[in-house]
């Protein structure tokens, strides 16, 4: 590839993303109404003072390491390995966190700058019901009034995460407009944010949305890569040569790619939701079948029709169905420095069941998508080489989606 | 001079206020709308608000919401409100048109060609929601070569450095969203907004429209004591989703409402 040597990431360039108005590249940036933009500059100053702050940082490491637990093992599978007969596989243990994702080492960091602000309340959407839960945790902890939203029709999938919340203190307000999905829940999120925005701190849940939170979800989920980085060299004594993520809004795939961005010989792999088949059009893969668009406060890759449109999306998968991705991932793509896949359903829950059966980890169906993806890839890669699947959460709260496909009542 | 601008300063010359109503392009279909902005005028608009509907509108509440999906039933494009535009323009040269809408649907068009199509098509101004100044200088100077207005939102929740760099911004008027809140939510009150006008004309010549929660003909009178303009959306946009199937009652509705508003802001 010619373009690539232009095309390549330098310390400098990567330092100077996002710019002071949020974009990298053409993408991000701020693109909501105006009453939430004042909102928006005083996050992001609160923000840029408090990223580098000693105690802001103590006080995140701290619940890191003994609230949620980290840092998370880098787990070598060595059955599924040997299976596949390729690549060394190793797991990033992200469904050993507390509340079962990766989502918690956002909604901590999230809320720490909500009790810096001062912001009694806060709310959040949700597409898989884990960001809820893990929202609905801290605000618990914090003793925050909290409002989750989630569209009815994930409402359904996800009957025990709904239930968890609730029995956190959460209000869960079922989402019924649009397409009743992540991304309506979204804008009803959005809506009760422009009305309360005096008392309410909007936890998004991933890399999405306007600056600064595609910059600060970011910076909380890059402990994930920080620590894989390292584990690897200790394990190892050497870089990976492949990372795989699965890619919704992106935030695990970011928190998991962004420290290794300079290192070149460090292939990464996003991969999104490819439903029933990106060339059916029944999918969540923006970046692999969509164009660039503005939506919920940032331009980036969109699943829009020819007169911008949002269009509706499928995946098995509640967490990933989403028509947009964050902005850093479309930068990401242009400057070939991640690729960005698609597995089916029906691969996804594949990997769901092999990973449960050959290791004894039941993944959620989102970090399956991921699991498909690295067996495939690492069956073409030599045995001395390591890849890094990010195991962004655990699979229970998907066991009844699983069981209605085998006509199982539990 | 702009139509805009010629209006509104016409009606200041006049001592009179500007009468805004909005409705949402193709609701409850396309071959209705253009009817309907002539009831508008008829009934004693100075400027017409023509929604783009979309299909993800984050800042309006569920009257508008519904709005935006009985005109995408029907596939209501930009180019469709280009021609419900076009055909206005047949028979009303004067009444100044402003699109309002999300930026979506114009950056999968293009801007240049977006700004080009509209003022062909007879269109005067854009508002576009969600894309404030910062992010603007994609649109706006295919807007101002093609002499259309920008016109931006001020929101309670706006300080005063930005009040002055939005209204450096914009052209024709500025938008003073009343209360904080989707469209269709609450109603406003007359002292807040009179003390932001106020703060904004302090030391600010363009006009102030002010929208969100006017419902009724004494709060449009109200709100136009203290304001340049009176945008009203919602409580119209009701009157289409009661009577969807009757272009006739809608039409009388309508009018109805918009000239008490007329009469009262001119009493
Ligand atoms: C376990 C898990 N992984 C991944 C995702 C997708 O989000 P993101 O792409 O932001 O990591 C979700 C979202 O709900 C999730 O619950």
């Amino acid at each position: 590839m010619g373009a690539k040597t232009n095309k390549r990431i330098t310390e400098e360039l990567l330092n100077q993303l996002p710019d002071d108005k949020g974009h990298f590249g053409p993408y991000g940036g701020r693109f909501v109404s105006e009453t939430l933009m004042p909102s928006l500059l005083e996050l992001e100053e609160k923000y840029l003072s408090l990223k580098d702050d000693p105690t802001f940082r103590k006080e995140f490491d701290k619940d890191m390491a003994d609230y949620v637990g980290r840092p998370s093992p880098l787990y070598f599978a060595e059955r599924l390995t040997s299976e596949v007969g390729g690549a060394k596989i190793y797991l990033k243990r992200e469904d050993l966190n507390h509340t079962g994702a990766h989502k918690v080492n956002n909604t901590i960091g999230q809320a720490l700058l909500a009790k810096y602000l001062g912001k009694p309340r806060v709310i959040a959407e949700t597409g898989a019901g884990q960001h809820g839960v893990a929202t609905a945790t801290v605000a618990a902890r914090l003793n925050l009034k909290c409002k989750i939203f989630m569209g009815i029709e994930d409402i359904r999938r996800q009957t025990l995460n709904v239930y968890r919340m609730k029995l956190l203190g959460a209000e869960v307000e079922a989402v019924t407009s649009g397409t009743q999905t992540l991304k309506d829940a979204m804008n009803e999120a959005l809506r009760d944010w422009v009305t309360n925005v005096d008392d309410t701190f909007y936890i998004i849940g991933t890399v999405a949305g306007p600056h600064p939170y595609p910059q600060l979800v970011r910076d909380f989920q890059s402990i994930i890569g920080r620590e894989a980085r390292a584990q690897c060299l200790e394990k190892e004594g050497r870089l990976p040569d492949a990372l795989v993520a699965c890619v919704g809004g992106g935030s695990n795939a970011i928190g998991l790619f962004y420290p290794f961005i300079l290192d070149e010989e460090v292939e990464m792999y996003g991969v999104e939701a490819g439903g029933h088949g990106v060339e059916t059009g029944k999918h969540a893969a923006p970046l692999c079948a969509g164009k660039p668009g503005v939506l919920h406060g940032n331009r980036t890759y969109l699943m829009s029709d020819e007169s911008g449109q949002i269009q509706g999306t499928h995946s098995i998968s509640a967490g990933l169905d989403y028509p947009g991705v964050g902005p850093e991932h479309s930068w990401l793509k242009d400057m070939e420095r991640a690729e960005y896949v698609s597995v089916t359903d029906d691969e996804a829950l594949a990997a769901f069941r092999r990973l449960t059966l050959v290791e004894g980890i039941m993944p959620a169906l989102e970090s399956s998508h991921a699991i498909a993806y690295g067996i495939k890839k690492a069956a073409t890669m030599r045995k001395d080489q390591i890849m890094i699947i990010n195991l962004s959460g655990r699979g229970d709260k998907d066991i009844h989606t699983v069981a209605d496909i085998d006509g199982i009542k539990v | 001079m702009s139509r805009l601008k010629n209006v509104l300063e016409t009606l200041n010359a006049q001592g009179k206020k500007a009468l805004i109503p909005y409705v949402t392009g193709g609701d409850p279909k396309p071959e209705w709308t253009v009817e309907i902005m002539h009831t508008l005028v008829e009934a004693g608009a100075d400027i017409v608000e023509l929604g783009v509907p979309f299909s993800d509108p984050m800042a309006d509440g569920p009257v508008i919401q519904l709005a935006c999906e009985r005109a995408l039933k029907h596939n209501t494009s930009i180019d469709d409100i280009f021609e419900m535009v076009k055909s206005f323009r047949e028979t009303d040269k004067q009444t100044p048109v402003v699109l309002m809408g999300y930026l979506n649907p114009l950056e999968i068009k293009g801007y240049e060609n977006f700004a080009i199509e509209a003022a062909e098509a007879g269109v005067d101004g854009a508002l576009i929601v969600d894309l404030p100044p910062e992010e603007a200088s994609s649109l706006v100077p295919f807007l101002n070569e093609n002499n259309l207005d920008s016109i931006f939102l001020i929101a309670p929740t706006t300080t005063d450095d930005r009040i002055k760099y939005i209204c450096d911004q914009s052209s024709g008027y500025v938008y003073y969203v009343s209360v904080k809140g989707v469209t269709g939510s609450a109603t406003l009150n007359v002292d807040d907004v009179a003390k932001k006008v106020a703060q904004i004309k302090a030391h600010n010549q363009i006009p102030v429209g002010v929208g969100f929660g006017i419902s009724n003909a004494e709060s449009a009178a109200s709100v136009s004591n203290v304001a340049d303009g009176v945008i009203v959306g919602s409580v119209i946009v009701n009157i289409i989703a009661k009577h969807q199937e009757n272009k006739a009652t809608i039409n009388s509705e309508i009018k109805t409402l918009v000239s008490s508003m007329r009469h009262a802001m001119d009493a």
